[in-house]
């Protein structure tokens, strides 16, 4: 067998991250016929075979980053030409020291071999474990990929006694990972339990004062490495987007909140009364949102700055009021933009609104829907928050969270009474708005939407 | 500085114009398999790409805005391509480069070959009254915090294909297409930069630069097997 590793590809390289298999294991590949491909720094490099034969494993998956010198997998040159041996894991010839003088010589162990000391070291496997038996077990457990099989074999479990719930109840290396964290938390249970079980009949007190400190190092002492305390997944690249646009913005704008509670009562008897019936006529349901850009658009009108961007040290008043919603996608958010919302009314706000989120998160966005923004909305009631303190959409200067609305006792004129009240955060740019401002134009909103007139939608 | 002492390696420079992207993908792939078997010394091709969009081996697909509808109607091809990084744009009035080199006879050193590329572009644009820099952990060129040039690359076998795109007069407006929402650094041109220097002159100074960060004595004596091939591949 011939290890295939991570290659160097440059001086100050110490990792790669290995994109993709060009050959599956099983599969015949030939002397330097490239094997697998690498990313570093976007580059992209194929790797070419160190020796011809059958790609027996592949240790590293597609997509993982691994240290230069890595063993990534594992070529049988004695497998004739063309052998396809899809058995791969029931043949395992001697895998005597033969380490041949091939173009790997550096064996490039350390990285992914911890001979699994740890969890032999404590004390006999747990007691559901039988024996480690690699060989017998795997026979019962399906078919298994090989990085399973492997981690299997160093750490020495028993794969009958764990659960998968891969494809066909397959075992995965998740699956590996829990059964193995478990054990890890059952042998600790029973590594500190046994000092304070046995409490010494001369001087019981000072036993039981001095078990917790003692249990403390005696933890930090136990095997950490048989289970892994953390995954690592590259982000996304709209992940890394969002995360600079989101530093980005806090460090260019002066980030300053303002909660205003608001009485939502009247829309929440009209939006009751006209559900049904908005249900029926236009298939989609009508919620809050669009009250609340409707009344943000009329407020915009008297308090422009609120739609404004900052240039410089040129203040840019947008003649449109473009509203962006923010909408949660699956793994981020994007915000797409309602164009002259100050044209639409409450029909026609909602219509966009659901417009819009259903092709945000249908990946159906033109680059119009998400540009030229003046303003923005976020609607983090809709999961269940009162209110948040909301990040500036750059380079505008304010956006308003909406919380959820919820029936809460308040006193009017000196009696109890029950209304539907939601908190409104506007986040706004203290750089060019400032806190009366804010506060008027927050009142604004309020005061529109608590004196909703009931006829107009 | 024994380097320098050593005799400088050829490198033949093609100029091929406007180029489909395929057709400029089928010319390299050509020389990469030539120039493995040493039949030709290095090679630095530049063009320029009608509109294309290409996403890299690690790109992804969430990056491209549009879908394949609206970029058909913008008369934008979509291509998805072998080289690093992730999703980009060429287009008119960007000059793109594919250095076709043996990185064996420079350093075995990918990261370092990117990063003189990017001396490589940065000391053109210098030269054009430009000053641009890197952007740590952002590989590509910068200028007042915006991405001129962008870099992708593949290498087989230490040879390189793929290369630079440097905005030279390209329509930044294309690249909306291809960013989510302002939630990306922007990107900048040359003459966005107030550089009003020519496409032959910025490509004399990418070719000399080239040349002296990669050790290579710049030859342009197979234009005809360049005619040959845009004629093939047309």
């Amino acid at each position: 067998m011939i290890d295939v590793v991570m290659p160097q590809m440059g001086e100050s390289i110490v990792e790669g991250t290995l994109t993709k298999w060009l050959k599956k294991p099983g599969e015949h590949v030939d002397r330097d016929e490239p094997l697998f491909e690498i990313s570093t720094d976007k580059v992209d490099t194929e790797i070419p075979a160190p020796a011809a034969g059958v790609l027996k494993e592949v240790l590293v998956e597609e997509g993982k980053t691994v240290a230069i010198s890595t063993v990534v997998g594992r070529i049988d040159e004695s497998a004739g030409n063309g052998a396809s041996a899809p058995a791969a894991a029931a043949s395992k010839p001697a895998p005597a020291p033969t380490q041949p003088p091939a173009p790997a010589p550096k064996a490039a162990e350390p990285a992914v071999a911890p001979p699994a000391p740890a969890l032999t070291a404590p004390q006999a496997p747990p007691p559901s474990a039988p024996k480690p038996q690699p060989a017998a077990a795997q026979v019962d457990a399906g078919p298994l990929s090989p990085l399973v099989r492997k981690m299997a074999r160093e750490y020495g479990i028993d794969l009958r006694q764990v659960k998968g719930t891969g494809a066909g109840a397959r075992i995965t290396k998740q699956d590996l990972e829990a059964y193995m964290s478990a054990q890890g938390a059952r042998t600790m249970a029973q590594a500190s339990a046994p000092p304070s079980a046995v409490p010494s009949p001369q001087a019981p007190q000072a036993t039981q004062a001095m078990t917790p400190v003692y249990s403390v190092p005696a933890q930090q002492q136990m095997p950490r490495a048989e289970a892994p305390r953390a995954r690592v997944e590259p982000m996304s690249t709209m992940r890394v987007k969002i995360a600079e646009h989101m530093i980005m913005s806090k460090r260019v704008s002066a980030h300053v909140t303002t909660v205003h509670k608001t009485d939502m009562t009247r829309v929440a008897k009209m939006r009751e009364r006209q559900k049904a019936e908005f249900q029926q006529r236009y298939g989609y349901s009508l919620t809050y949102l669009p009250f609340v850009i409707a009344a943000a658009v009329d407020a915009i009108r008297e308090y422009p700055i609120v739609n404004a961007s900052i240039e410089g040290t040129n203040i840019i008043y947008h003649n449109e009021i473009n509203i962006g919603i923010a909408v949660a996608l699956e793994n981020g958010l994007i915000v797409p933009v309602i164009r002259n919302a100050d044209e639409k009314n409450v029909i026609g706000l909602q219509r966009s609104i659901v417009d819009l989120s259903t092709r945000a998160r249908s990946r159906q966005l033109k680059p119009d829907d998400v540009q030229g923004g003046t303003f923005s909305i976020t609607n983090f009631g809709s999961f269940g928050s009162v209110f948040a303190t909301p990040v500036i959409n750059q380079p505008q200067v304010a956006i308003l969270g909406v919380g959820a609305v919820e029936k809460t006792p308040v006193v009017i004129d000196d009696a109890i009474a029950i209304r539907s009240i939601a908190y409104l955060a506007l986040t706004f740019d203290h750089r060019l708005i400032d806190g009366a401002l804010a506060d008027q134009f927050t009142s604004k909103v309020k005061s529109i939407l608590e004196n909703w007139s009931e006829e107009i939608l | 500085m024994l380097e320098s002492r050593e005799r400088l390696r050829p490198c033949e420079v093609r100029d091929l114009g406007c180029l489909r992207y395929a057709d400029a993908l089928a010319i390299q792939k050509d020389l990469v398999e030539q120039r493995k078997q040493g039949l030709i010394p290095d090679q630095l091709l530049i063009v320029e790409h009608p509109h294309v969009i290409t996403l890299g081996r690690n790109g992804h697909m969430e990056n491209l805005l549009a879908n394949e509808d609206i970029l058909q109607r913008a008369g934008i091809e979509f291509h998805p391509s072998d080289r690093g990084g992730d999703i980009t744009y060429h287009g008119p009035g960007q000059i793109v480069g594919y250095p076709v080199i043996d990185l064996r006879e420079w350093k075995r050193d990918v990261v370092a070959y990117v990063r003189a590329i990017e001396q490589v572009i940065i000391d053109a644009l210098g030269e054009s009254g430009i000053s641009a820099g890197r952007l740590d952990g952002c590989t590509g060129v910068w200028a007042n915090g915006r991405k001129v040039a962008a870099i992708g690359v593949h290498i087989s076998r230490w040879v390189t294909s793929h290369g630079f795109a440097l905005n030279h007069t390209t329509d930044l407006s294309y690249f909306q297409y291809i960013v989510p929402c302002g939630l990306t650094k922007p990107v900048t041109s040359m003459r966005e930069l107030g550089s009003s220097v020519s496409r032959e002159e910025i490509i004399a100074a990418l070719s000399r630069n080239f040349a002296k960060h990669f050790e290579l004595e710049l030859s342009r004596d197979r234009e005809e097997a360049v005619l040959s091939y845009t004629e093939t591949f047309s």
